[in-house]
C-alpha cells in the first residue's frame, strides 16, 4: 500500500496526467459528437457508434502511461526510486498498478461522457444500455484503457526513451496491426491473434451493440475467433507477459 | 561504515572500476578523489545498488544495499542534483521519498528548513538554480536522518558562498558521528573538506591515507640549485640518493631536504649561486601522482600555445 501511495504522489504531482486525461476526454468526446451528430436515418446512431472514438483516447492513454515511465528515466528519478525502494519489481509493479487504475478511471469517464453526450445529440435514437453487449461496449472501454496502459508501461520500461517508446506504441497500434492483414495468405491468420484486434473483439463482440450491422456506422468488427471474455483474457495475458519481461529486464540492468 | 572489496565494473571492453578495495569510517569526512572518468560515480552507484558490480562487493554497515530495510534511513545520497522531475515541486519530490521509507511528513519541512528552501518549497524544481537544486539534493539525502551520506561532486558549479556552505555542512555531519563520503576531482577542495582520502585513477586504488599525508606526499618539495661546479655537486647528490634533473641554468633536486643539500655542497666545497625551494601547486602534484591514470589526456601545452598564438601576432 505504501508503494502505491508513493506512485500516486509521483503521478499526480506533475501536470502531464491531468493534461492527458483532459485531452483523452475532449478528443474522444469531440469525435463522438461529430459521428453521432451527423448520424441520419440511413445510419442511425447505436451504442457502438457512441464509442466510435475510443481509439483516439486509447492513443492518448498509451502516451500518458509510457511517459510516466520514460520521464523517470529522462530525469533520473528512476534512480532515486530504486535507491528508496531497492526491490525494483515491487516499485515497478506499484507504478503499473497506479497508472492502470488512473487509465481505468479516465476510460470509464470518457466512455460514459461520450454515451451521455450522444443521448443528448440524438434523443430519438435507441441508445439505452439494455444488453450485456451494450454494457461491455461502454463500460469495457475503461478496462481496455487500463490493459493498454500496462502494455505502454512495459514498453516504456524496455525502451526508456520517450520518443522511442511513444513512436513504437503509436506505429504498432495505429498502423502495424492493420498492415499485417495485407500479407498474402497468412496475413489474416496472424491478424486474428494481434492484441489490439483481440481487444476490439472484447468491446464489440459480434456486433450486438451495433444493431447487428457490421461497419456502416461504428467500429469495424474484430476478426478474432475468441469469445469476448476470452478476448479480454488474451489481451490481459499479453500485457502481463510484456510487463514480466520488462520488469525482469529492469532488475538485471544498471539503473 | 562503507567497505568495498575487490569492486570491479566492466562496460564491454572498458574497465571502469578495477579491483577497488577501501573502507570509509564514521565520524569524519572521507574524500573520494580522482580525475574525471576515474570511476568515482560508477563506484558510488555500485554502493547504492544502482549498478551491479561485475565482481566484488560493497557493504554498508555489514549489509548489501538491497538488504537494507528502508534504505533512505541508513544511507542518504546526492549523486546528481538534476535527478528531480522539473514539474514537481520541491516539497512533492521529498514527500514521495519520505512516504516510500515511512518517514514522517514533518521531516520534509524540517530538511527544507535545514537547507534553506522553505520559501520555495512549493515552486517547481525545474526553475531552480544549480545551487538550489544542490540544496534540494542535500535535503533529499538528509531526509531519513541517515548514518551514511554519499555526495558526488557536490560543489561542482557552485559559487564560493555555496561551496563554503557545503564544506561547513559536511564537517557538521561528520562531527555528529556520521560516515561522510564525498567525491571530487579537485585536491585543493578535498584538502579543505576531507580528513581522509581515497584516491583512485583509471578505476584503480592509488592510495588511502589521511589527507595530511597525501598532501605532504603530493607537494613533496624539490629544490632548485645553481652552481658553477654543477658536475661535482651532481655526483655528490646522486651518491646521497637524491634525484637530480637538469633545469634551465641549473638542476632541480628532489628527494633531499634543502638543508641537507646545503650541507653536501659545503662538504664538497661547492660554491652555490642559488638554493631555492620549488613549491609546485597541489593540483600539479596531484596530476603527477594520477598522471598515468588519467583516462582522457588533453595536451595542455599545445592547448596553451594555441590559445596564446593569436595574441602574439
Amino acid at each position: 500500500m505504501t508503494l502505491l501511495a508513493v506512485e500516486r504522489i509521483k503521478l499526480l504531482s506533475t501536470r502531464s496526467p491531468w493534461w492527458c486525461a483532459l485531452v483523452a476526454l475532449v478528443v474522444t468526446a469531440g469525435f463522438t459528437a461529430l459521428v453521432v451528430g451527423n448520424a441520419d436515418e440511413q445510419f442511425p446512431a447505436t451504442v457502438a457508434t457512441t464509442q466510435f472514438g475510443y481509439s483516439f483516447g486509447l492513443a492518448v492513454i498509451m502516451v500518458l502511461a509510457a511517459l510516466a515511465v520514460t520521464t523517470e528515466y529522462r530525469f533520473g528519478t528512476i534512480r532515486t526510486t530504486f535507491q528508496a525502494i531497492p526491490n525494483r519489481g515491487s516499485a515497478l509493479l506499484a507504478k503499473t498498478t497506479v497508472i492502470a487504475a488512473l487509465s481505468l478511471v479516465i476510460g470509464e469517464v470518457t466512455a460514459f461522457v461520450c454515451w451521455g453526450l450522444s443521448t443528448l445529440l440524438q434523443p430519438n435514437a435507441d441508445l439505452a444500455l439494455n444488453s450485456t453487449a451494450d454494457w461491455i461496449n461502454v463500460a469495457g472501454v475503461g478496462v481496455v484503457y487500463a490493459v493498454a496502459a500496462v502494455i505502454a508501461v512495459a514498453v516504456g520500461i524496455l525502451v526508456r526513451h520517450s520518443a522511442g517508446a511513444i513512436s513504437l506504441l503509436m506505429i504498432y497500434s495505429l498502423a502495424v496491426e492493420s498492415l499485417i492483414q495485407l500479407i498474402p495468405s497468412i496475413g489474416d491468420d496472424i491478424y486474428e491473434w494481434l492484441p489490439f484486434n483481440v481487444a476490439n473483439k472484447f468491446l464489440m463482440g459480434d456486433g450486438g451493440s451495433n444493431s447487428g450491422r457490421a461497419a456502416d456506422a461504428g467500429m469495424p468488427l474484430s476478426t478474432s475467433p475468441l469469445s469476448p471474455g476470452w478476448a479480454l483474457a488474451y489481451f490481459a495475458a499479453f500485457a502481463a507477459v510484456l510487463l514480466a519481461i520488462a520488469i525482469t529486464t529492469a532488475k538485471k540492468r544498471d539503473a | 561504515m562503507i567497505e568495498a572489496q575487490g569492486l570491479t565494473k566492466r562496460y564491454g571492453k572498458t574497465l571502469a572500476v578495477d579491483d577497488l578495495s577501501f573502507s570509509v569510517t564514521p565520524g569524519k569526512v572521507t574524500g573520494f578523489l580522482g580525475p574525471n572518468g576515474a570511476g568515482k560515480s560508477t563506484t558510488m552507484r555500485m554502493i547504492l545498488g544502482l549498478d551491479n558490480p561485475t565482481e566484488g562487493q560493497v557493504r554498508i554497515g555489514g549489509k548489501r544495499y538491497h538488504e537494507l530495510h528502508h534504505p533512505l534511513r541508513t544511507v542518504g545520497a546526492l549523486l546528481d542534483a538534476k535527478w528531480v522531475h522539473p514539474n514537481r515541486s520541491a516539497r512533492a519530490h521529498l514527500a514521495w521519498m519520505a512516504k516510500s521509507n515511512k518517514i514522517s511528513p514533518r521531516r520534509v519541512d524540517e530538511v527544507l528548513e535545514t537547507v534553506g528552501l522553505s520559501a520555495v518549497a512549493n515552486k517547481r524544481a525545474g526553475g531552480f538554480s544549480l545551487g538550489m537544486s544542490q540544496r534540494l539534493g542535500i535535503a533529499a539525502a538528509l531526509l531519513g536522518d541517515p548514518e551514511v551520506l554519499l555526495f558526488d561532486e557536490p560543489v561542482n558549479g557552485l559559487d564560493p558562498e555555496g561551496i563554503l556552505w557545503i564544506r561547513k555542512f559536511m564537517h557538521r555531519l561528520a562531527e555528529e558521528g556520521r560516515t561522510v563520503f564525498v567525491s571530487s576531482h579537485l585536491l585543493s577542495e578535498m584538502a579543505l573538506t576531507a580528513s581522509e582520502l581515497v584516491v583512485i585513477g583509471k578505476g584503480k586504488l592509488i592510495s588511502q591515507s589521511s589527507t595530511d599525508d597525501f598532501v605532504a606526499r603530493a607537494s613533496e618539495n624539490s629544490v632548485k640549485v645553481r652552481s658553477p661546479q654543477l658536475d661535482v655537486l651532481r655526483d655528490a647528490l646522486t651518491r646521497a640518493s637524491a634525484t637530480v634533473a637538469p633545469a634551465d641554468d641549473g638542476v632541480v633536486v628532489s628527494g633531499l631536504d634543502i638543508a641537507k643539500i646545503g650541507e653536501i655542497a659545503m662538504e664538497n666545497g661547492v660554491v652555490l649561486h642559488e638554493l631555492s625551494p620549488q613549491r609546485g601547486s597541489l593540483e600539479q602534484a596531484f596530476m603527477q601522482i594520477t598522471g598515468d591514470a588519467v583516462e582522457y589526456h588533453a595536451d595542455l601545452e599545445a592547448e596553451a600555445q594555441r590559445a596564446l598564438a593569436p595574441t602574439a601576432n
